[in-house]
């Protein structure tokens, strides 16, 4: 037994001295065609256990105004169950949830950018809590990985 | 046993230290805003052999380094030295020209006249005082026959990255394939040159002091919150009415939990409503087509144990996500419509 924590403990410090490369803004470009890239998104999303609640065609709404854009939707993601436990508990976070995806066509590729989880971490108290925002953080790079890979 | 099992775990850790692959690392962390191929985007093209062939590596690993503060690149603070120079190399092998030396020699020029200097040659583009152009990305604000939009020269990142010598030979040879022309050839001397040099490195003061107000915002709350002294339904219509009011457009009212139950068992204390001012939102998402995420604008509210709470985000506390100092006016003024639209409601 003595051993075996010698070597979680080993294992603890070798994780956490891995590099942690996280900024506040997630992007990724991919060099998928807008609807390629939505498609491979929503795929992802799916895969990863989470819902799509919505999608708000940005564009739509500025060309329908008179205003020159190129493809810019933004998509609404989330566990049902996480996002109701999350805005029963903590109200304050009600104005940020579902969290949000830009995506946004650009030359011919696609560019993808999220709030990194973790800001919603700081906005609560409950360490057992963040655990959740670490894991949502994992899954929007593994999210991200996928669309981008998807045009290898 | 125990010692392979040590070696193990150890070289996890290890692994993620060594030997960078900075392909990899420029597709995680540049490509997004620079292009897979570094041809520009949201960020500037830096595979132009233009560019590639007249700075150093120290100019492009302070660049990634510091970043562009207010400029929406961010400072790469977290990367190891081995990262960042794996990255440089992988940015060097869109060139075969030998790489510059860099050349920290300081040139003495006369500010004054490299001021005068400035406004007449160089301010169109980049801008009274160095500012730089305005917006970002190809999507809203550049025109896709126009491969960059001028850099600031008065940035904290920009200077504290670029030599003397780097900025003399820029202007002296310009950057074919970007508007910026050599301006020996359009009759500056070496002198001027030399005085502009000067005077651009007379933002660094300015330069510093604009990086120190994007901090201003550090400890603004995420959310704005106020409680309502009337009913739910009330309180719904109340924000309707305000909203119109203030020449924004309401687009739905549905609840929170719309799309994460089904139809019809959502939850209908809690209601949102989404509304847009679609020149606002162009505006803003000319700046930094970035900003969408919290886009449209949309204000939550709660009944709980028979309060009424209205609260969103806080566009005030946000602008810190994208540093990019254009946008902080259009969240100071979105901070205060918010506020109207929720005094107007509660009043």
């Amino acid at each position: 037994m003595k051993i075996l924590n010698k070597y979680f403990l080993v294992l603890v410090m070798a994780l956490i001295s891995s590099p942690v490369l996280a900024g506040d803004l997630l992007m990724v470009r991919t060099q998928q065609s807008f609807p390629e890239a939505m498609l491979a998104l929503q795929t992802s999303v799916k895969e990863h256990g989470y819902e799509v609640t919505r999608v708000q065609r940005i564009d739509i709404g500025l060309t329908g105004m008179g205003y020159k854009t190129d493809k810019y939707r933004v998509v609404f993601v989330g566990k049902p169950s996480e996002i109701q436990y999350l805005i029963n508990k903590y109200p304050v976070l009600a104005a940020y949830m579902p969290p949000q995806i830009s995506i946004f066509a650009e030359h011919g590729e696609t560019v993808l950018v999220t709030a990194n989880p973790l800001i919603y971490a700081e906005m609560i108290d409950e360490e057992a809590d963040k655990v959740l925002f670490r894991r949502w953080e994992s899954d929007v790079y593994s999210v991200f990985d996928d669309v981008r890979d998807a045009d290898e | 046993m125990k010692t392979f099992v040590l070696l193990f775990f150890l070289s996890l850790s290890l692994s993620a230290y060594s030997a960078p692959h900075g392909d990899e690392l420029f597709a995680r962390h540049c490509s997004a805003c620079h292009g897979k191929d570094g041809k520009g985007g949201v960020g500037v093209p830096i595979a132009l052999a233009s560019f590639l062939d007249s700075v150093s590596n120290e100019y492009l690993k302070k660049t990634i380094r510091h970043g562009r503060p207010g400029r929406i690149m961010p400072a790469f603070e977290n990367l190891s030295d081995a990262q960042v120079g794996a990255i440089v190399i992988h940015i060097r092998s869109w060139s075969d020209k030998p790489v510059p030396k860099e050349d920290t020699t300081v040139i003495k020029g006369n500010v004054a006249n490299g001021k005068k200097v400035f406004a007449g040659h160089c301010a169109q583009c980049h801008g009274e005082e160095g500012v730089g152009g305005i917006g970002t990305g190809v999507t809203f604000s550049r025109k896709r026959d126009l491969p960059i939009i001028a850099p600031a020269l008065n940035n904290a990142g920009f200077l504290a990255a670029a030599s003397d010598v780097m900025l003399r030979d820029t202007i002296t040879l310009g950057r074919e394939g970007t508007p910026m022309t050599s301006m020996l050839v359009a009759g500056l001397s070496e002198k001027d040159i030399d005085d502009v040099v000067s005077y651009v490195r007379s933002f660094e003061k300015s330069a510093a002091e604009l990086k120190q107000t994007l901090n201003k915002n550090d400890n603004e709350p995420p959310v704005i919150v106020m409680q309502s002294p009337y009913g739910l339904e009330e309180t719904v219509e109340n924000l309707k009415q305000a909203i119109t009011d203030q020449n924004f457009t309401l687009i739905r009212t549905d609840y929170l939990e719309h799309g994460l139950v089904p139809e019809g068992s959502e939850n209908k204390k809690q209601v949102v409503l989404h509304f847009c001012n679609f020149g606002f939102l162009f505006q803003a998402l000319s700046l930094d087509p970035r900003v969408g995420m919290f886009l449209p604008c949309r204000i939550t509210v709660i009944e709980k144990d028979g309060k009424v709470q209205i609260s969103t985000i806080n566009p005030k506390r946000l602008s810190k996500l994208f540093n990019n100092h254009e946008l902080d006016s259009y969240c100071d003024e979105m901070y205060e419509v918010y506020n109207t639209l929720l005094e107007d409601a509660t009043l």
